[in-house]
């Protein structure tokens, strides 16, 4: 299928709700990958997908898929969405309405292949929603359709962003699964938005993390994210919730996530700056758990 | 009388289904265009479309007059390549009144098409699917509530024209006599009973269409989904 390199390097001035910023991105990518555009929001993710895609152009520069030019600025050579031969998965899933699912898997496809329609809904488990409305199904059910849908153009290139972002921590597992069974099925280079770290770092070959429009990282999950702020310690980030003060000692507990109370010993030193509701990390050294306000450490997450 | 009397219903209903069929045909790339041009003289064009809504029917009908007039070039020309007069015919009053009507036909094709996520449109384009193709098989069908309503709203409102009709039409029986006018005259005439019936079926006919664009409203949430 498509084993085409991908090369980018493109400059757009984007108009943000904090003002302008320069999105200015160049890279270049390895066909198969499985790569996850990591950042904060208003980075410039989606607008690097839309630009990969044809629906956004950008200012100038060029973006090559193996030997054919999608885009170039100087030789204003712009092909449209419909010539780039990519599938995308877009944030608000974008089913038609008036088709059922497999009407809009159907639709999807450049010649009628019955046969590659019923793998893609027994892949999905779309069968028992073959003929409903997308009006009628859930938020996971939606976003199994639109990725069958995605992949049913056989496209050259993926792009699904954000495609999890609205499900509970069970469903994304299973359709973290099941991108993933995509995406060894098809083999096709595949480029998720994702803000999620779980998910990045099951899903991802290749990370590129975007800040402010450039990109600050890239490289295999691991790489990326374990940088000097994370070095193999136990850290947990929370909130405190309660400093009970004792003579010598006092005791702090800090809630993380949901669920975990973590109690934790601190002498008045460490109690300096800290207050009820400051965000913390607490961390071992030397085996015991210690405490620190969190604008002293910076995580990269 | 009663050959009149069918005659001017059949003109009434000639002129509203026309007008109608001019309308869809013409209407639906036009509101197309109006969507999803970047064009800045939007607001302009979108106030000139609104402006049969707001503008007496006598100033539109004026107007058309001026203009199907052989003084003038518009006019000179059609009745120098045609060998039609515009004036005082069922020609001259489709034209106006396609014109009069173009609002009710826009708008809800309009709204409609803006009440879609870009992201259909988008979708079906990387998917290969030309802009011809994602408009008949994406979009249409899914303002279909609008297209119901525009169809209803434009035909109940040129059965229900008649200050356009008259300036530009006159009130000439088989030509350009629709049942409005009609009513006048006969009142004008003092024979109530055929205004009566007259009424009657103007009333009615409009109450079904807006009946239909109601129900159809209500069952269809938006995008036509029910």
């Amino acid at each position: 299928m498509g084993n085409k390199m991908i090369h980018i390097d493109i400059e757009k001035l984007m108009h943000t709700a904090q003002g302008e910023m320069n999105l200015s991105i160049k890279a270049s990518i390895r066909p198969g990958e499985l790569i996850t555009l990591f950042g904060p929001s208003g980075a410039g993710k989606t607008t690097l997908l839309r630009i990969l895609s044809g629906l956004l152009n950008p200012d100038k520069g060029i973006v090559k898929f193996g030997e054919t030019v999608w885009f170039d600025s100087e030789k204003k050579i712009n092909l449209a969405p419909q010539q780039r031969d990519i599938g995308f998965m877009f944030q608000d899933y974008a089913l038609f309405p008036n088709m059922t699912v497999e009407g809009n898997i159907f639709f999807a496809q450049k010649s009628k292949d019955i046969k590659a329609v019923e793998k893609l809904i027994s892949v999905f488990d779309l069968n028992e929603l073959r003929k409903r409305k997308p009006g009628k199904l859930s938020g996971g059910q939606k976003q199994r359709v639109a990725l069958a849908r995605a992949l049913a153009c056989k496209p050259q290139l993926l792009l699904l962003d954000e495609p999890l972002s609205a499900l509970d921590a069970k469903m994304r597992m299973t359709l973290q699964d099941e991108i993933m069974q995509a995406h060894q099925l098809s083999g096709v280079t595949t480029i998720m938005v994702s803000h999620d770290l779980n998910e990045v770092f099951r899903l991802a070959s290749l990370v590129i993390s975007i800040e402010n429009g450039i990109i600050t990282k890239t490289g295999k999950p691991d790489e990326v994210f374990s940088s000097d702020s994370i070095s193999g310690k136990v850290q947990i980030t929370g909130q405190i919730a309660r400093i009970e003060k004792k003579e010598i000692i006092s005791t702090v507990t800090v809630i993380s996530g949901s669920k975990q109370i973590i109690k934790v010993i601190a002498f008045d030193r460490d109690l300096e700056n800290l207050k009820v509701g400051d965000q913390v990390m607490v961390f071992t050294k030397a085996f015991n758990p210690s405490i620190t306000k969190l604008d002293k450490v910076q995580p990269h997450i | 009388m009663d050959i009149q009397f069918i005659n001017t219903l059949l003109i009434t209903f000639k002129l509203a289904f026309c007008t109608t069929v001019i309308l869809v045909i013409t209407g639906l790339p036009f509101a197309y265009w109006l969507t999803y041009t970047r064009t800045k003289m939007k607001p302009l064009i979108e106030a000139l479309v609104s402006m049969p809504m707001v503008l007496p029917p006598s100033v539109i009908g004026y107007y058309m007059l001026m203009v199907y007039s052989p003084r003038n070039w518009f006019g000179a020309w059609i009745s120098g390549i045609f060998d039609v007069r515009l004036a005082f015919t069922f020609e001259g009053v489709l034209i106006a009144s396609v014109i009069f009507s173009l609002p009710f036909m826009v708008q809800p094709l309009h709204n409609g098409l803006c009440s879609l996520p870009a992201s259909l449109r988008e979708a079906s384009w990387t998917l290969g699917k030309s802009k011809t193709t994602t408009f008949f098989r994406v979009l249409l069908p899914n303002i279909k509530p609008s297209i119901i309503t525009a169809v209803a709203l434009t035909f109940a409102h040129t059965i229900g024209e008649f200050g356009v009709v008259l300036m530009v039409g006159g009130n000439m029986p088989g030509e350009t006599r629709v049942a409005s006018i009609a009513i006048y005259d006969e009142v004008q005439s003092l024979n109530f009973d055929t205004a009566n019936q007259y009424a009657f079926i103007l009333f009615i006919i409009s109450l079904a269409l807006l009946t239909t664009i109601y129900s159809v409203n209500k069952t269809n949430g938006p995008w036509g989904i029910r």
